[in-house]
């Protein structure tokens, strides 16, 4: 009863009530598609981190990270390699040797990260081969092929099928160098990540340093779903008896994880102010509501609606005019963040700093089915708030006083 | 049977210049089936007297006990549940609610004191057909003449099955033969439910119908009459 007479009590006033809905609607609608912009920014960016960068989980010898000391390798690691292999939901293993070194080509020389890899067996673990821009992924070139990112090859001023020296340091930390020639250049957006990050074959660094046959510095697990991230890891701890070091792409990259956590507050920070501001609008929409019914309030009162009652049909009345405005809000920003799920928002024109950050120019809109139901929850919450004050006035009504109103 | 018994019931506004006695000192019973009219000219107290008789404004001094209760020693919420249940009101200006059809606005009552939905709906039925509107059920106030909307506050009033109704110039607002219309059919239900009624009138055509009449000046009692009207 309450709720249909409350109801019907918003559609008196047709364009005060259509007022108030439509900014609820614009402000939630505001917040929704800047939350699946955010979000699918930040989906992106792990994806990235996930599939070209870093991948899921990583096993190192423990102390490995902190100092990269060459000697520092998983004996076994094609044991394990092959171990967890078999996880469910595990959808690709490499083994990689990982060396700190110096890149240099005729005219100058670069910093770079080696990772010794399988080619074929990389692919399951990481999309490289996917961002070639020129060349093979190590194809091509029968000798010492390497590939690099654009960043770099722009650094050094190569091409494919250039020559470029790598200079490491072996088993013995004697300092060794290889040539090598440029068999494919990648580009992941990221500028960091291309200038920084070099693949090899692991045979031809196994050759250069003499390295154990069936160690690595680092076995990178690739996985089908982040979901399925804390069991894999947790069967993984198994399989090293806890002797390795073991971690997610969270721990590997804790400010990616930051981000992905800040980035849900930060959101629900801006649609609490949006909600906050909307909230003096409504609670003026009720004053007026409840001043314009004083008699009837009044009337209300004396025919026996017990104070309680009168409460709620005015704190009714206030959360469904702001959950109708709520709804409509988050049907219009669920529509518009599904669109942008599959046609990208185009910042090509800040693409520049964006990649230098590691993020994509083109942005694909996330929607994430949580937030559409908190952000709903708030919205009953704002309406229950604004209402407060304006049902406390109601209830100060007289009936008797009321009554004699005219 | 006394239905009403009142007692001493006075009503002072205090305000910084004057200080004013809206009702003073009335002693007063009302019987079962009685058709009364209170009258007086503006400003004698008798609508204070019938807000003091119907729980809304609370007395300065004196009691009003209905069907033996003492309603001003009630508390707040046990006086709102004892009007739901005890009196019915009809107003001057129909104060029906316009965002409900004629027959919710008679429903309502009944949902505040919990009758099941059979119950509403039957009562509603009758009452509205009693009243003579019972094709206008599903129709808001809006589209109601004032005679029709003052007929569907009746049939509210009488909802709960009330001691007593009263009304407050119900005819104020109403053209003639809206209030003939309207006072034939209170005086039916007066006989027919031997509901009590006690109206605050200035209406001749109210008091030529009234089988009593209180006439109220300066707050006092100045006459009670009985007359025989068949």
């Amino acid at each position: 009863m309450l709720i249909s007479i409350s109801w019907r009590n918003i559609w008196r006033n047709k364009v005060r009530s259509l007022v108030i809905i439509f900014s609820v609607a614009l402000g939630i609608f505001s917040g929704v598609i800047a939350g699946a912009f955010f979000k699918g920014m930040a989906d992106q960016r792990i994806q990235k981190v996930t599939k070209t960068e870093l991948s899921y989980v990583q096993i190192h010898n423990p102390g490995f990270e902190q100092t990269s000391d060459f000697a520092n390798f998983i004996s076994n690691a094609k044991e394990i390699q092959d171990k967890v292999s078999k996880i469910p939901n595990v959808i690709g293993v490499s083994r990689r040797i990982s060396i700190q070194s110096m890149a240099a080509s005729a005219e100058t020389a670069s910093g770079v990260l080696i990772s010794g890899i399988f080619p074929e067996e990389e692919k399951n673990v990481t999309n490289i081969s996917s961002k070639l821009i020129e060349g093979e992924y190590f194809e091509g070139i029968s000798r010492n092929p390497v590939v690099i990112g654009k960043k770099l090859a722009e650094k050094l001023n190569v091409r494919v099928r250039s020559k470029i020296i790598i200079t490491i340091q072996d088993m013995d930390n004697n300092i060794t160098s290889g040539a090598f020639r440029v068999a494919g250049i990648y580009s992941t957006n990221n500028n960091m990540f291309d200038e920084s990050n070099i693949f090899v074959r692991f045979t031809d660094i196994q050759k250069l340093t003499d390295f154990p046959e069936n160690a690595a510095h680092e076995i990178a697990i690739n996985i089908n779903d982040n979901e399925n991230l804390a069991t894999i890891f947790s069967e993984v701890e198994n399989i090293t008896t806890n002797k390795l070091d073991v971690k997610t792409w969270k721990e590997l990259s804790p400010e990616m994880n930051y981000l992905t956590e800040a980035m849900d507050m930060y959101m629900y920070i801006f649609i609490i102010i949006i909600l906050m501001a909307l909230l003096f609008g409504i609670i003026n929409t009720m004053l007026m509501v409840v001043m314009e019914r004083t008699k009837e309030i009044g009337m209300l009162m004396a025919i026996g609606m017990n104070k309680g009652k009168v409460f709620s049909m005015i704190v009714l009345e206030s959360v469904l005019l702001s959950l109708t405005g709520g709804v409509v809000g988050i049907i219009i920003g669920a529509v518009s963040s599904k669109y942008g799920e599959s046609h990208p928002i185009d910042l090509s024109m800040w693409a520049q700093g964006y990649e230098q950050l590691g993020y994509d120019a083109f942005v694909y809109t996330k929607l994430d089915p949580n937030m559409l139901v908190n952000v709903t929850v708030l919205v009953i919450i704002t309406g229950v708030i604004a209402a407060i004050y304006p049902a406390y006035k109601a209830l100060k009504n007289d009936p008797a006083d009321a009554l004699r109103m005219e | 049977m006394n239905v009403i018994e009142i007692k001493g019931l006075t009503k002072i506004y205090n305000s910084s210049e004057v200080v004013v006695k809206a009702v003073n000192g009335i002693d007063i019973d009302f019987k079962e089936g009685e058709f009364t009219a209170v009258v007086g000219p503006s400003g004698s107290g008798k609508t204070t007297f019938l807000n003091m008789l119907g729980g809304l404004d609370r007395p300065t001094e004196g009691n009003v006990k209905i069907g033996g209760v003492d309603i001003w020693n009630l508390s707040s919420r046990k006086l709102i549940d004892f009007r739901m249940n005890n009196i019915g009101f009809v107003f001057q200006s129909y104060n029906l609610i316009p965002v409900l059809t004629a027959g919710e606005n008679v429903e309502f009552i009944m949902q505040l004191q919990g009758k099941s939905k059979k119950e509403r709906e039957q009562r509603t039925k009758e009452l509205l057909e009693a009243v003579g509107i019972g094709d206008r059920i599903k129709s808001r106030p809006s589209k109601l003449s004032g005679g029709q909307q003052q007929r569907v506050a009746v049939a509210r009033a009488m909802a709960s099955k009330p001691e007593f109704i009263l009304a407050d110039e119900p005819t104020a607002n109403l053209d003639s033969k809206a209030t003939s219309g309207l006072l034939e059919l209170m005086s039916e239900m007066n006989k027919k439910f031997k509901t009590t009624f006690i109206f605050a009138t200035h209406d001749q055509r109210v008091m030529d119908r009234a089988r009593r009449i209180v006439t109220i000046e300066d707050g006092k009692i100045l006459s009670d009459e009985y007359f025989d009207r068949d």
